[in-house]
């Protein structure tokens, strides 16, 4: 069985009387260690998917399998704690707690873990990660004494802290420019190809999903076409 | 480990108050003027209360009378105090026996004229007493000279104290001590002069007093219990200044006077020796009931009452002023409680309008924590934690001012005051659930928010 399965997924918002189906019948899989680009114009529903993937949402009708569990289904609070031991977020705007140092927003995340880790396993894990992305040095910054580059990759390593099976980024990019964008893809790729993990990046820039190995796009809540390309090539 | 879960959460709810430390310090000062108000009120208000108590303790509200009771003769009753069962040895025994009873002294009372020198004046009260008595009245304070003492009771000893009324209307500013006057024609040496006690509850001059030793009166000055008063006022009155003295054969005695003989051959039976009454003070207000009780029962032993005969005694209390005592501190404290709880009630709307500010400001903040794993119920207390620890800090802050507060009036305007610790530990209880209360809303309301929206807030 594969990482994740998507089985007629349909979700539809209801605005007053009228429905609006944003996703109609998607049928997807995405297996572990995959590097995939979820791609569409603005309105295809790609965000409602990640949504939905990411479990902050629940379809409105069909099947989704995550790691061998059924959780189209489940509450809001195990919803929670799916996101937070299975998946990681990186956003567009970063959302990095201001005024907070970096440490304490890799850290952050493991406040709300059922398990108990003391105090210096936190900090331990969290300072292992901050120096994998390379901030080593700057771990007592705060967010607006960084950069933007290196604010994502703060968010980066906050997404890793609980070693989840899959990571979302949503238009991770969108917000930097293009030579730190490369940095930051170029981070995933590595993240990828040495830790082995599964990576989804939600973007409608076909220049960064030519970084990726598979391009899934979707079309007015549907998917029309997933390919999957020699990824990876400069 | 659910130790460590809350030290980590109570972290982060320091973390976030302080990022903004100017808003958290304009939030709290509500709670802290508040409660330190409260504190400093309940402080004035225990010190003057305290005060209150002192002062209408020492108009006796503590004091207890024991009078002897109604004699009857013939079915004509002679009214309250006509018996004659008191002694000066029961008196000794409430003071040995009666825990409850700070101090108890007899009395024989007289009434008549004092003389010193071409002046002279009828003091509302002569008593015959024991040194005891200005402790039971709390009076021990003497403005000039020294009580009597124990061996002057048991000698009979011709000496007196003087109320400031006597020592202005006799002695007219000069120093009464050591002087000789005479009070019902007996000379008495003024050894003290009481301090001013001022009009009673009634409104008697309580300054315009003489108190000796009871043995001295009951037996050189030949008072007399509270039956005969008003005949021996009568005679004594008739005995300084009517022509009686004067022509002594006018008075004219109903029975002839026994002859030694005949009072050799009937023997009276010698009478013990009665009291007037007995004053006693009990330890406290609370304290006068079983005072009472204490009291009743050990004089119905040495009186040898059985069970279903009455007493043979009355004890009266000062219900009026105990009343008025404890309606005064009730009124205290009611006032106060509805100081406190405005105050209070304002600062928690602070609170409350401060947190759905920083709920709305923090979104996307409680977006990511969703995001990343956060609870509904973690948001709730995450913010819930945030309030308290908010009012918290307040209280203790405004306990402090308070007490500072107080002590600054202590020392500048000289008024009394006291640390209740009561209202400490109150305050704190009261401002956690003041926290609690007008945090919730505010925290509910973070904890309802969708993730999705949440994250999508600008």
């Amino acid at each position: 069985m594969e990482l994740i399965e998507l089985k007629n997924i349909y979700k539809t918002y209801y605005m007053g009387d009228i429905d609006v189906p944003v996703l109609r019948g998607i049928t997807l899989s995405i297996g572990k260690g995959e590097f995939v680009a979820l791609m569409g114009a603005s309105g295809s529903g790609k965000s409602t998917l990640m949504n939905i993937l990411g479990c902050l949402d629940h379809p409105t009708s069909g099947e989704y399998w995550l790691e061998e569990r059924e959780i189209s289904r489940v509450s809001a609070d195990e919803r929670a704690n799916l996101r937070n031991h299975k998946i990681g977020f990186v956003f567009q705007n970063f959302n990095l707690l201001a005024r907070t140092s970096a440490l304490e927003n890799v850290m952050m995340p493991l406040s709300y873990t059922r398990e108990h880790l003391s105090d210096k396993e936190v900090k331990r894990r969290a300072e292992e990660l901050l120096n994998r992305v390379g901030l080593g040095d700057r771990m007592h910054h705060e967010p607006s004494e960084l950069s933007g580059g290196q604010q994502q990759r703060v968010a980066v390593a906050r997404s890793l802290i609980n070693k989840p099976s899959v990571l979302f980024a949503d238009e991770p990019t969108g917000n930097l420019d293009s030579k730190t964008s490369e940095e930051v893809l170029t981070m995933f790729k590595k993240l990828n190809v040495e830790e082995g993990i599964t990576v989804i990046i939600v973007t409608h820039d076909p220049n960064v999903a030519r970084h990726t190995q598979r391009q899934i796009r979707i079309h007015d809540g549907l998917i029309v076409n997933s390919q999957t390309s020699q990824g990876g090539s400069q | 480990m659910r130790l460590f879960r809350m030290m980590r959460i109570l972290r982060t709810a320091l973390r976030a108050i302080g990022k903004n430390p100017m808003r958290t310090m304009l939030t709290m000062l509500g709670i802290i003027i508040g409660v330190g108000a409260v504190i400093a009120m309940m402080e004035i208000g225990t010190g003057s209360s305290d005060a209150i108590a002192k002062t209408i303790a020492r108009m006796g509200a503590n004091t207890l009378l024991v009078l002897p009771g109604a004699a009857t003769s013939g079915g004509i009753g002679f009214g309250a105090g006509s018996s004659m069962t008191l002694t000066p040895q029961d008196c000794d025994a409430i003071i040995r026996d009666c825990p409850a009873v700070k101090s108890a002294a007899p009395l024989v009372r007289a009434r008549g004229q004092a003389v010193y020198q071409d002046r002279n004046w009828v003091p509302m009260s002569i008593y015959g007493t024991t040194a005891d008595y200005l402790i039971v009245r709390d009076w021990t304070d003497l403005s000039q000279g020294d009580i009597f003492t124990d061996k002057d009771v048991r000698n009979s000893t011709k000496v007196c104290l003087i109320g400031q009324t006597i020592a202005r209307e006799l002695f007219q500013g000069s120093s009464p001590i050591g002087k000789e006057m005479r009070v019902l024609n007996i000379s008495f040496k003024v050894v003290g002069v009481l301090s001013s006690k001022g009009a009673n509850m009634m409104g008697m001059d309580q300054d315009d007093i003489i108190l000796a030793p009871w043995t001295t009166i009951k037996f050189r000055v030949g008072a007399s219990s509270s039956t005969s008063t008003s005949s021996t006022t009568s005679s004594t009155t008739s005995t300084t200044s009517s022509p009686s003295q004067l022509y002594p054969n006018s008075l004219t005695s109903l029975y002839p006077v026994p002859s030694d003989t005949q009072a050799a051959d009937n023997p009276q039976p010698v009478r013990f020796t009665n009291v007037d009454q007995i004053v006693a003070a009990a330890n406290s207000t609370a304290e006068i009931h079983q005072a009472i009780d204490q009291i009743t029962a050990l004089l119905r032993e040495r009186h040898r009452i059985r069970d279903p005969k009455d007493d043979d005694f009355n004890i009266r209390d000062m219900t009026e002023m105990t009343n008025a005592l404890s309606s005064t501190t009730t009124l205290m404290t009611k006032l106060l409680l509805a100081v406190a709880l405005i105050s209070l009630i304002v600062g928690g709307v602070g609170i409350m309008n401060i947190m759905l500010v920083s709920v709305t400001e923090r979104t996307r903040e409680i977006g990511l924590r969703m995001a990343v794993g956060a609870r509904a119920r973690d948001i709730l207390r995450q913010f819930l934690i945030e309030a308290v620890v908010l009012c918290l800090a307040g209280g203790i802050l405004g306990i402090i001012l308070g007490c500072g507060g107080s002590y600054l009036i202590t020392r500048f305007l000289r008024w009394p005051t006291e640390t209740s610790m009561a209202a400490i530990v109150a305050s704190v209880i009261v401002s956690a659930s003041v926290g609690i209360i007008f945090g919730y809303y505010p925290a509910w309301k973070a904890s309802r928010l969708d993730p999705i929206e949440a994250l999508r807030y600008e």
